[in-house]
């Protein structure tokens, strides 16, 4: 989510600083990068089994808030593991920290979440490990197709999805309802009762958007069917006008320009608020939405409620994901198949998956997501709806085929100085993305990259 | 500094301001307004943060920010600062005293016989020495920071306390200060009497010059403190492990738990957090004032 970079721009220098002066050396070190991959499954899997059991410690950074709870869970499994847990609060500085402990060659820890969008950055210039070399590969079938698609690139497997966030529309039905709005099933609609909410109440918006958010722009992208990145090896191809993206865009630019969203920044105390008193409608936002909502926005207990995403044509259901991160070994750790144990046991073991949907997590994993527990459950904070028959229904529509760039953290810092300034001129979004897409061009020349613009 | 030097020393410093004192009052109804419109507006921001430390996370979130909730709460935020996640603030304000005491204390002790040497002592290269300390003083911490990271990690020394308290200890701006007040308030007869005597250089400095210069000292001091204590951008790149943050990155990690996937906000501890931050630099400041506006006046005259 990249409300975060929006958010604290001198952590984003610090990334982007490091990024630049780092970023030629991490590129032309990304042909050796996760070799020594392909040996036999089961020979493999007996070695993470036989690291487990010899025991040892290891370090994780995250910022999950159930991860205290499953560690101690893990260490009860396996009483020769000591874990030491670190917590990173939130993505932008964790991966600003990992950074910077990559490029000091020392200080980075064996276990770490990272955002799927984040994997690519970390991949390509090596510094994670190919977990294919521990089995993984027989994992495969408990996963969604999307997040592992979202793990395994460059021929590897980098990671474990740990959660997902197949987009769905929260709405404040209070708010719909006393404005006579009913739940907009297509992106004209959404835009018509963006019109209609606004005038007749004038404080309450069809949703927030202040234009700083790549990580929302790049998923609405995706639902609208662009996929504006295409990455093979060290050739990038970029084309931020493509259909979708122009789709999404045009859409977009009318609740823009006609002053329907409501400017308020994602994450703020601003917003929380406005979403516990319902002058923030509605958001297209990730199925991890919920557990926010309950923690951060408890005022606005009983008022919303969950539907699928509008769709641009009315027809067959799509949706994009929006934030979920991955579980990742580093190639720095010095017990890499402990690591690999400790983490195959955090995001496919059901002990552990238990404690993370206990906190209110949204899972990746399929078993998870068509138990009848899971799916009939009755959200007390949504008035009862049982929002995981949507939810579920959301991830097994996920458009597929998507790409992040390998320099995503920095295309998102970016973002507000190029489409965010359409946002504040009220001009055409599609002006801003083709400056977004001209920037990327030369920063991902400027990094070694082949970049060929679609 | 003892009690019975001080006063000395603002004696001598005195007729100086007099002289301004003298000049008839004239008053200024813009300037008054002026004035006023500034205060409210250095104010509001402090006032904010005061009131806001007294309500709960909802009551923060519901009610107007510059009044009172309907709960008073600041007794029972202070507590959950204090206890939260076991307790890591306490930890936290122990690493920025300790960087503090350490980096800005050992920074002024630096700056402090530098500043003398280069202001009572000729020698080769002087002039050289004073383009790169003026030097030094434009160029802003924030620039160096990610080539010292690099240097450092060459080092091995990324994610200790070091990283955080060698930078900390020099301080250019600390040094022309010194020298500047040394040049002005240690009069060089005074030390050529004291060698005549026979008193050591060491000697000289230590019982003599040093009580000659103790408002300049303090003032580079109180610089170095507040460095210290709100430096952000270096310990945000040097330090992963949060058992070793300064209080600025700790509140600023509280802050960031807000945003994204497992979101867990608590706004009302860091606000509460914050106004626990600041007052150290409240009381230091509100204690050494006199030695700070002197202080300022002695180098600004100079200059």
């Amino acid at each position: 989510m990249d409300a975060r970079t929006h958010r604290r721009p001198r952590a984003v220098l610090a990334a982007v600083a490091l990024v630049a002066t780092l970023g030629l050396t991490a590129c032309s070190g990304g042909d050796d990068g996760g070799s020594g991959g392909g040996g036999g499954g089961d020979a493999s899997a007996d070695a993470v089994d036989a690291a487990l059991e010899k025991g040892g410690e290891i370090t994780y950074w995250t910022w999950t808030p159930s991860a205290e709870a499953q560690v101690a869970a893990f260490e009860d499994a396996y009483p020769n593991v000591k874990v030491k847990l670190v917590d990173t609060a939130a993505a932008a500085d964790h991966n600003l920290r990992l950074q910077n402990a990559i490029t000091a060659g020392s200080g980075a820890p064996d276990v770490a979440q990272l955002e799927y969008q984040s994997l690519p950055q970390f991949v390509l210039p090596g510094s994670l490990v190919d977990l294919t070399e521990y089995g993984f590969a027989d994992l495969e079938d408990k996963y969604t197709a999307s997040t592992w698609g979202s793990v395994t690139i460059q021929d590897g497997i980098w990671g474990l999805p740990q959660d997902s966030g197949p987009m769905a529309l929260f709405y404040n039905k209070r708010v719909f309802d006393e404005n006579g709005i009913t739940v907009p099933t297509t992106w004209d609609e959404y835009v018509e009762a963006g019109r209609k909410l606004h005038a007749a109440d004038p404080t309450k918006y069809i949703t927030n958007d202040a234009g700083g958010d790549a990580g929302f722009g790049t998923s609405m992208i995706w639902q609208a069917g662009g996929r504006p990145f295409q990455v093979d090896g060290e050739t990038v191809t970029i084309d931020l006008q493509d259909e979708g993206a122009q789709r999404w865009a045009d859409t977009w630019n009318t609740l823009v320009q006609e002053e329907l969203v409501s400017e308020i920044s994602g994450w703020s105390d601003e917003w929380f608020a406005a979403l516990a008193d319902g002058s923030i409608a509605s958001l297209p936002i990730g199925a991890w939405m919920p557990g926010v909502l309950e923690s951060g926005a408890a005022g606005g207990s009983g008022d919303w409620a969950v539907a699928p995403m509008p769709t641009y044509d009315g027809g067959e259901a799509v949706t994009a994901e929006n934030g979920g991160s991955a579980q990742v070994v580093l190639e720095q750790s010095k017990n890499k198949a402990l690591a690999a144990g400790f983490l195959r046991w955090l995001n496919s073991s059901q002990d552990s998956i238990d404690v993370f949907l206990e906190s209110g997590g949204f899972p990746a994993t399929v078993a998870d997501l068509e138990s009848d527990d899971f799916l009939n459950q009755e959200s007390e904070y949504f008035g009862g709806q049982q929002i995981n028959k949507v939810l579920v229904d959301a991830a097994n529509s996920v458009g597929k085929g998507w790409q992040y760039l390998p320099w995503q953290a920095y295309a998102n810092s970016i973002y507000s100085d190029t489409v965010g300034q359409s946002y504040l001129n009220r001009a055409d979004i599609n002006d801003g993305l083709k400056a977004w897409q001209e920037q990327n061009v030369t920063y991902g020349q400027e990094q070694g990259y082949t970049v060929e613009e679609g | 500094m003892t009690a019975a030097t001080t006063p000395r020393l603002r004696r001598a410093a005195a007729p100086r301001l007099d002289t301004r004192a003298d000049r008839p009052v004239r008053r200024s109804p813009g300037l008054t307004i002026a004035m006023t419109l500034f205060l409210v507006y250095s104010l509001v921001p402090l006032a904010w943060l005061v009131i806001n430390a007294t309500k709960t996370q909802p009551g923060l979130l519901d009610s107007f920010g510059l009044w009172f909730a309907d709960d008073f709460a600041l007794v029972d935020n202070v507590r959950q600062v204090l206890t939260y996640n076991d307790g890591i603030f306490v930890r936290w304000f122990a690493n920025t005293l300790l960087y503090v005491v350490v980096g800005a204390g050992g920074a002024t002790v630096l700056a402090t016989f530098a500043g003398y040497g280069l202001a009572k002592f000729d020698f080769p290269g002087k002039r050289a020495v004073f383009a790169v300390v003026l030097g030094s003083i434009a160029i802003p911490g924030t620039a160096l920071a990610v080539p010292t990271f690099l240097m450092f990690s060459e080092l091995g020394l990324t994610n200790t306390i070091w990283a955080i308290i060698i930078p900390s200890l020099i301080s250019p701006f600390g040094l022309y200060l010194v020298w500047i007040f040394a040049q002005d308030s240690v009069p060089t007869e005074v030390l050529e009497a004291a060698r005549v005597d026979g008193a050591s250089e060491l000697r000289t400095f230590l019982t003599i010059a040093l009580r000659m210069m103790v408002p300049g000292i303090v003032t580079v001091l109180l610089f170095a403190v507040v460095a210290t204590w709100n430096n952000y951008f270096l310990p945000l790149i040097m330090l992963n492990d949060p058992a070793l943050f300064p209080l600025t990155i700790g509140l600023q990690n509280w802050n960031a738990q807000a945003v994204g996937v497992g979101s867990t906000p608590i706004f009302h501890l860091v606000i509460t957090g914050s106004v626990l931050t600041i007052l150290p630099i409240v009381v230091a400041f509100l204690l050494l004032q006199r030695y700070w506006q002197s202080g300022l006046t002695a180098g600004s005259v100079k200059a």
